[in-house]
């Protein structure tokens, strides 16, 4: 267990700072590259915590596809190399504020929820990595109702954004 | 079930885990250059040669064999130049992402019952997560070189890489519900131990059955390594070079061996998915000599799949942009749609 807890204090100490220097950094292709190393350190944790499937997912959706869609869209719309003011903006301090409220609701859940709670080494998950087919097996019998649900809800915004489109084409 | 395990049960001796590791990590930094330089000189050189009723290079070494050798020393000599207004820590890290990219996809190939670096649950899911983290190595190419033909690759690049990453992962799924698992290794043994209709003389070969998903696999194999005629992101004759304009020396050593090594691994990956892998159908798959007549067996797929890959780039024209997201969107994506539907039903009939 300790190389695990090691593994742990490295992983987030680099995304703990790799998250700073995304809100810190003036330059906005900076800020999703750093962006990149926080969502890669996700990935790690899901790892090491043996959720192989989920972490793999993190990088395929994530680092393979939102972090380009995001560096796509900036670079498709700036057309300067030089450095960017514009990511420092006047409400500074309200963002602050909410970021250090927003971590101490997390805070005070999550420790009202695991305070004295040990994984169970036995479990799935827990001491042998979780296997694909648990995953599915799971996803496909207890989870069905919340898995059709967020289905829908995801056809719903992708029509949304289908319909969206065309009507800025036509109009 | 990995190289260790089966090398200290060979020698009687205890090797530790870093050690192995250590070993493994050596093997591949080995393999990606060799593959890159075989791949380079047998089709790049050798069979484009011969297609176009030329000789190809025949002055370093035998049949010019050392050509690629001579041009790495080169690249090596060369000077270290940055753009002036590039962004230097991104131009510096671009071309090493991608060459991770390649070498992470290295880990999951099989060429033996252990002669594998990491046996996962997960495996084909995984070479496919990690071959799509070459597209931020493109696109920080792209990006940090402050030139606008660089810039313009690199948009089209990502445009292309994203369309084409949909088909790729949608024509494997036919093999995997076929074989009923994500693990390369168990698809290997899935189609060594089975049948069609009752006669096991070959085994089962998935391109019998997944002879579509062979084709949109192929296709998008292409795309992913914008090779002709999937060479918008790269044309020389529009943008010069695209996001390799403004590398030189080792950084374009880089790329080149990032493109030639992600060629080979999607060929192993195709070998191992849809020709029956190291596997031989007859004999029993655990025994040692799998391990030493694998990689050899891997070795004759993998030149036969990249003939074709590279049979493909030497005939076609390049494809305009439309033409090119035309035949992601409307044709291969539902193509390879129709082809899960296809195999779930027969996976459920049979």
């Amino acid at each position: 267990m300790i190389a695990e807890h090691v593994a742990f204090g490295i992983i987030a100490a680099v995304m703990v700072a790799s998250a700073l220097r995304v809100v810190t950094t003036r330059d906005i292709v900076h800020a999703a590259l750093y962006l990149v190393i926080v969502l890669a350190g996700v990935a790690a944790l899901f790892l090491l915590v043996g959720a192989e499937f989920t972490g793999i997912t993190q990088v395929l959706i994530y680092i393979g596809a939102v972090i380009v869609l995001f560096l796509f869209g900036i670079m498709l719309t700036r057309s300067d190399f030089d450095q960017d003011t514009e990511t420092d903006h006047k409400r500074k301090f309200p963002a602050v504020l909410t970021a250090l409220l927003l971590v101490a609701v997390m805070i005070g859940a999550l420790v009202d929820r695991f305070e004295g709670v040990r994984l169970d080494a036995n479990l799935p998950g827990g001491q042998t990595p979780q296997t694909t087919a648990q995953v599915s097996d799971e996803l496909f019998s207890q989870y069905i109702v919340p898995f059709e649900a967020v289905s829908v809800l995801l056809l719903a915004a992708l029509i949304g954004a289908i319909v969206i489109a065309r009507r800025e084409e036509g109009g | 079930m990995n190289a260790g395990v089966a090398m200290s049960g060979l020698l009687a001796v205890e090797v530790p885990y870093w050690a192995t590791a250590i070993i493994k990590m050596g093997v591949i930094a080995l393999v990606i250059p060799t593959a890159a330089l075989v791949l380079g000189y047998v089709f790049l050189m050798k069979i484009m040669s011969f297609m176009q009723s030329r000789l190809g290079p025949m002055e370093a070494g035998p049949y010019g064999t050392l050509q690629l050798l001579a041009d790495g020393l080169k690249f090596l000599q060369k000077e270290d130049i940055f753009p002036e207004k590039a962004d230097r820590t991104v131009f510096a890290l671009a071309p090493l992402v991608v060459l991770v990219s390649t070498f992470l996809i290295y880990v999951v190939i099989p060429t033996g019952p252990d002669a594998v670096v990491a046996q996962l649950d997960v495996g084909i899911f995984y070479a496919l997560a990690v071959s799509s983290l070459s597209v931020v190595g493109i696109l920080m190419a792209g990006w940090a070189s402050a030139n606008k033909y660089a810039l313009m690759g690199g948009l089209r690049a990502a445009g292309q890489l994203i369309a084409y990453e949909l088909p790729l992962v949608l024509a494997v799924m036919g093999v995997v519900i076929q074989a009923g698992t994500l693990d390369l290794q168990k698809i290997v043994t899935a189609q060594a131990t089975g049948e069609i209709f009752g006669w096991d003389g070959i085994g089962n070969p998935f391109i019998l059955t997944q002879f579509v998903g062979f084709f949109i696999f192929l296709v998008a194999v292409q795309a992913e390594l914008t090779q002709p005629p999937f060479d918008m992101p790269v044309a020389e004759s529009e943008i010069v070079g695209g996001y390799q304009v403004e590398y030189t020396g080792f950084r374009f050593l880089f790329f080149f061996m990032g493109e030639f090594g992600t060629a080979f691994a999607f060929a192993a990956l195709a070998a191992v998915m849809f020709l029956g892998g190291w596997a031989l159908p007859w004999g029993d798959l655990e025994h040692w000599a799998f391990n030493i007549v694998g990689p050899v067996i891997m070795l004759v797929k993998v030149m036969a799949v990249a003939a074709l890959i590279f049979w493909f780039r030497f005939t076609y024209p390049r494809l305009r942009e439309d033409q090119l997201q035309r035949l992601a969107w409307k044709f291969l994506i539902p193509l390879s749609l129709l082809n899960i539907v296809v195999t779930g039903v027969f996976k459920v009939i049979l």
